[in-house]
């Protein structure tokens, strides 16, 4: 898909093979145009597109099909890990993805990420957490953090009415089944550079046959956060990422 | 316990052995060539999950026990989409978990086969047999509009031939299909000849396997558009209808001359048996009509039988449920009279025969208003 490069000039950027070129249903400023860009990069440079079956959800992503160009299954509200579980054990050739947001994957997919983590599933999956239900119009979360407004909790998230946040990626990640298990953000540049190595390793640790791993993927979301979008990625850098800490929350392959 | 039941040498084709439902229909998927099989257990059906745990290792082939209903079926669902040839078994609460991921795989034209070893309701209800669920299994299951072929065994060994027959059945016209059977029928135990077959391989050009040479394939049941969505769901009506002209089965038994008719399927057609052959004892002439899918409903055929008869007699392990399809089949034209027993009773062949002599004394008091309905 390369454009004719003048004599002289070179090409240092452009869209890679795997992202379908169109415009997507995202709103302005979403943070999942970025994380779909990172895995259809990750997938080409280790050439996976032919192996790869994908997973996705319900919710903001259900549409991930239409920019990912790889094999992909809808699955039904939170059960993407059983789908890919499934997947898994009939075609141990293929690399099996799954994309879940915080709703997906935090509340109503609870126990299908609990029990795939659980099992060591070699699968790897990735967890966008934007801290809100962006599709159904901005209600809040498992991950919403406490003083968050929402159209569901409008006067902001109160431990002692809504209950705590859950650290979905930590609670996953003192599991044995679990080989890898990282944050990373789309707050800026370097943050992003990170969640790419992230995502790699991840899908390294799936060829490997080393276990489940899961990369969390802080983002926004400026309609839901009533922001703009360059408010939004403040707010990701300031707050959410001092609450979900970005790094490798654990990476049993070092171990032993 | 279960372990005393597991016949210690191969099962052969042909060979005459004496096997628990649960065990047979597990029996029958793998030589059916089930590639994988999910589960969660579940009474009265968890000896076939059991019988798979041991089994489909021995065959090299998936088993998982997963989280709940929900996990196994969407592992189902993810395994089917690759073109795999699945099974999962569960029984009515279980059942009734499933029936959003079954709406899925209707709505994805995935297809799988499941087995509902029915329980008494509603909720937790108890686990003695019940054919409480047809209503679920027939009348949509899960959300939206659509229809499952639903095969209704009455042996253990129409169980296991038809358990090759859904698979068949399931991956020609790209849907889910049912298995409805009873608690009986999972845990009793009879002599069986073996008679096992696996169906060819249908060319799977839809499954995702990975788009290696290939555009990238998606299996969806999303269609945002309406117009988009009603297209779609012509295609699957237009399926559903074709399912509806070809696939229909039911059995007769002496309903040459039968002036009265029992309809019933599964267990209760076992009942129905045994109280045709007293009633016949007695001198009345009465047959059974045993439907084997349940959907489609073998209207037509009980049409033409009932014209011939004076009353039709429907007998189900629930508070009635077929019998609506029953009467919307007969269309009025013969009386018809419902007795059944809830809550995994089961009716004895004494209440039925009584259920027959009233409906023969209500059908032939007015025989010139033979249309009228009786009041047994």
């Amino acid at each position: 898909m390369t454009t004719d490069t003048p004599a002289g000039a070179r090409v240092i950027f452009e869209r890679p093979e795997l992202l379908a070129d169109r415009s997507t249903h995202y709103c302005p400023g979403c943070g999942h145009g970025v994380v779909h860009r990172l895995i259809a990069e990750v997938l080409g440079e280790l050439g996976l597109g032919p192996r790869t079956i994908a997973v996705a959800p319900v919710g903001c992503a259900v549409f991930a099909y239409d920019y990912i160009g790889v094999d992909f299954v809808e699955a039904p509200h939170g059960r993407a890990p059983a789908v890919a579980s499934g997947i898994r054990r009939v075609r141990p050739d293929a690399f099996v993805l799954t994309y879940q947001g915080d709703g997906d994957l935090a509340a109503i997919g609870t126990a299908e990420i609990v029990h795939a983590a659980g099992r060591g599933e070699l699968l790897t999956a990735v967890f966008v957490n934007n801290g809100i239900y962006g599709m159904t119009g901005g209600q809040m979360a498992p991950t919403t953090l406490l003083g968050q407004r929402s159209t569901s909790s409008p006067g902001g998230r109160e431990a002692s009415f809504h209950g705590y946040p859950i650290p979905m990626t930590e609670m996953l990640a003192i599991m044995p089944g679990v080989a890898y298990a990282a944050r990373g953000s789309v707050a800026d540049a370097p943050a992003i550079g990170r969640t790419k190595q992230y995502l790699r390793r991840a899908c390294e640790i799936q060829l490997e046959g080393r276990g489940f791993a899961i990369v969390e993927v802080i983002s926004n979301c400026p309609v839901g956060w009533g922001m703009t979008p360059t408010q939004s990625m403040e707010r990701l850098r300031e707050v959410v990422a001092k609450e979900y800490r970005p790094g490798v929350i654990v990476d049993r392959t070092k171990e032993a | 316990m279960t372990t005393a039941t597991i016949p210690p040498a191969p099962l052969h084709h042909g060979h005459r052995v004496l096997m628990k439902g649960n065990e047979a229909m597990a029996e029958a998927a793998i030589q059916a060539g089930c590639d994988a099989y999910f589960g969660y257990p579940i009474t009265p059906q968890a000896e076939l999950l059991e019988w798979m745990a041991r089994r489909m290792p021995e065959e090299g082939r998936p088993f998982v026990q997963a989280e709940s209903e929900l996990g196994a079926i969407n592992m189902a669902l993810g395994a089917a989409a690759t073109g795999a040839r699945v099974l999962v078994s569960s029984s009515s609460p279980g059942i009734s978990l499933m029936a959003e991921a079954m709406s899925y795989m209707a709505g994805s034209e995935i297809p799988m086969v499941l087995v509902n070893v029915m329980r008494g309701g509603p909720g937790l209800g108890g686990i003695g047999p019940s054919q409480a669920d047809y209503f679920q299994a027939t009348k949509g299951h899960g959300h939206g509009d659509y229809r499952v072929p639903v095969l209704a065994p009455s042996s253990i060994g129409e169980a296991m031939a038809l358990m090759a027959d859904a698979f068949e059945l399931a991956e020609k016209y790209r849907t889910p299909v049912f298995i409805l059977a009873d608690g009986t029928l999972g845990q009793a135990m009879e002599p069986v000849e073996l008679q096992f077959r696996t169906p060819p391989r249908v060319a799977a050009d839809w499954a995702v396997t990975g788009a290696d040479g290939r555009p990238p394939r998606v299996v969806k049941s999303m269609h945002l558009e309406p117009e988009d969505l009603e297209v779609h769901n012509r295609h699957l009506q237009a399926k559903f209808a074709q399912i509806a002209a070809r696939e229909v089965r039911w059995a007769g038994e002496h309903l040459d001359g039968a002036e009265l008719v029992i309809v019933a399927y599964g267990t209760a057609a076992r009942v129905a048996r045994t109280v045709i052959a007293r009633a016949r004892d007695d001198g009345l002439r009465a047959g059974l009509f045993r439907p084997i899918t349940l959907w489609p409903f073998p209207s037509a055929a009980l049409a033409e039988v009932a014209a011939r008869a004076r009353g039709v007699l429907v007998v189900e392990l629930s508070a009635g449920q077929m019998v609506e399809d029953v009467r919307l089949a007969i269309e009025g034209r013969t009386p018809v009279a419902f007795e059944g027993r809830t809550g995994g009773m089961v009716p004895t062949p004494g209440e039925v025969l009584d259920a027959l002599r009233r409906l023969w004394a209500a059908t032939t008091a007015d025989a010139t208003r033979p249309t009228r309905e009786a009041r047994p």
